[in-house]
């Protein structure tokens, strides 16, 4: 354990700096999430918040959590995975002593301490323009919250590990993330809370891992009205699950595996 | 410029392009449930804003639907061509492959521009087209020769700011070297197009018509199909298509006196 943690805090430190490398992608990267400010702009610009009994006020603070949630709990490991099989890259990753998605892990996070303070700018600039709707959350709310958005990346990190290793098998998995990408977008809270959709999804939308991905988490952060303690149980039963189907497909997908490349 | 030389080297390209992605035919099959999910999905969060309101911005959800269709069949052409072509640009540069580019006897930008195609962006085109006439249906318009005819400019025009947006913005690797994400943010402010114009706040809807002309690209054909724009908006947007169409092409030859060859 204490081996694995010191491996973990090499690689972590290694890819924070190459991420530093590339300060202005990850700005881009920050900007390119500001879709959930836009839909807040039709939403209260319409008045469509009165109908679901949600003050304009709650409505913008739901949506700022939904950027933060979003912004710390982006994966792209499929894209990178993909990219590191088809050039042979994975190879000697395999005959480390060390299970080759922990570098991948490491990446995400260190990649998301480097995006935090633009997201903290974009923030700022947020309640510029709306600065009727600044709150500041209490430090419980900020840890639950925290822990929340933590399982929420930890999901799809799982979820997208999943489809990765479906790479042994066909060279191309992205395009499977990019269906999976679908749902996620439309039923994850981040374009419209789950509390708006009609009763005929609502009723079996919580089956679903999507709206513990955004709109759990962002409901906290954002006082509106949440499940904590169910919601995080739900949260961890997913990761669970999620963690069993990756460790069989990844057995299997490694006997499977041709190297490629070199 | 020699026409027939280029639509030679053009149908070269697509046979080549074609035999690449055949190669996968499963993920054939997966973009094309994924496009008819990603519309399922759009029409879905439009019929949220509609529950308890009959407009939004002065669009009723039928002719808020004319607006997903022209979306749809632009967003078909950007991954059909813009998208698969200008993302290259990033490697061209990155790996110094660009002189190869450059030393061919033909156009560099169109080059570029058009050696990939992606089939799967056909489809959603296809799509878009069939959300079009059901729209057609539903909204009761009778399609005339005039209407179009408008129908057809303002739809080039909007191709032709879509490609100069995308051109413009890959263009800038040149000096920046790592700008694919500056795509992906451009992609997400597309994203609105998906939505009348007139929904926005003021401020948001200057922004939309200047900075990224979003309002130009999809507000405005569907605007012509209902019969509601008036000339001067089709004039305007044809002159503003063609000024960005220019300033793309010149900003290229600009961009490339500054082309320092990777590698080698």
């Amino acid at each position: 354990m204490k081996n694995l943690i010191y491996k973990f805090s090499t690689l972590f430190k290694t890819q924070y700096a190459n991420m530093l490398e590339y300060r202005a992608e990850i700005a881009l990267w920050a900007i390119s999430g500001v879709i959930p400010f836009f839909m807040l702009n039709i939403w209260t610009n319409n008045g469509l918040n009165e109908s679901i009994n949600i003050s304009s006020v709650m409505l913008s603070r739901y949506f700022l959590s939904a950027f933060f949630v979003r912004q710390f709990s982006v994966v792209w490991i499929v894209f990178t995975f993909e990219e590191d099989a088809l050039l042979g890259r994975v190879s000697p990753y395999l005959i480390q002593p060390l299970h080759p998605f922990i570098r991948y892990f490491a990446q995400h996070i260190a990649e998301q301490i480097t995006r935090f303070p633009f997201a903290l700018v974009i923030a700022i600039f947020f309640f510029i323009f709306n600065p009727q709707s600044l709150w500041i959350p209490s430090l419980s709310t900020i840890i639950i919250s925290l822990v929340s958005t933590f399982f929420s990346f930890l999901i799809q990190f799982l979820m997208q590990s999943i489809i990765a290793s479906l790479c042994f098998w066909t060279e191309k998995a992205s395009s499977i993330e990019k269906l999976l990408f679908i749902p996620t977008l439309f039923l994850s809270g981040l374009l419209a809370p789950v509390s708006s959709f009609p009763n005929y999804v609502k009723s079996w939308v919580y089956v679903t891992p999507f709206p513990y991905l955004i709109d759990f988490p962002a409901s906290i952060l954002s006082g509106n009205q949440a499940n904590i303690i169910e919601g995080i149980f739900i949260q961890l039963l997913w990761i669970m699950l999620f963690f069993c189907i990756f460790k069989k497909v990844w057995k299997s997908g490694t006997k499977k595996f041709t190297a490629m490349g070199l | 410029m020699n026409i027939k030389k280029y639509l030679k080297v053009y149908s070269y390209f697509n046979y080549s392009s074609f035999s690449i992605e055949l190669e996968y035919k499963i993920n054939l099959f997966i973009d094309l449930l994924t496009s008819i999910l990603g519309l399922i999905g759009s029409v879905f969060l439009l019929s949220i804003f509609f529950t308890n309101t009959d407009k939004i911005g002065g669009w009723n959800f039928n002719q808020a639907l004319i607006i997903q269709g022209i979306y749809t069949i632009l967003n078909g052409v950007t991954n059909t061509w813009f998208n698969p072509n200008l993302k290259e640009i990033v490697k061209y540069i990155r790996e110094g492959t660009l002189d190869y580019v450059l030393l061919k006897p033909i156009d560099s930008q169109f080059w570029i521009s058009f050696k990939r195609i992606s089939p799967t962006g056909l489809i959603e085109i296809l799509l878009g087209f069939f959300v079009i006439s059901y729209c057609f249906y539903i909204n009761n318009i009778t399609l005339n020769i005039w209407s179009f005819i408008l129908l057809t400019i303002t739809l080039i025009c909007s191709i032709l700011i879509l490609y100069s947006l995308w051109f413009l913005i890959s263009t800038t690797t040149i000096w920046f070297v790592k700008t694919w994400n500056a795509t992906e943010v451009l992609r997400s402010f597309l994203y609105m197009g998906r939505f009348p114009m007139d929904s926005f706040s003021f401020s948001l809807r200057i922004f939309f018509s200047t900075v990224i002309p979003i309002t130009f690209i999809t507000t405005i054909p569907s605007e012509v199909l209902l019969g509601l724009s008036p000339a001067w908006k089709i004039i305007l947007e044809v002159l503003v298509s063609i000024t960005f169409f220019i300033f793309s092409r010149k900003f290229w030859k600009f961009a490339l006196r500054f082309y320092t060859s990777a590698s080698s």
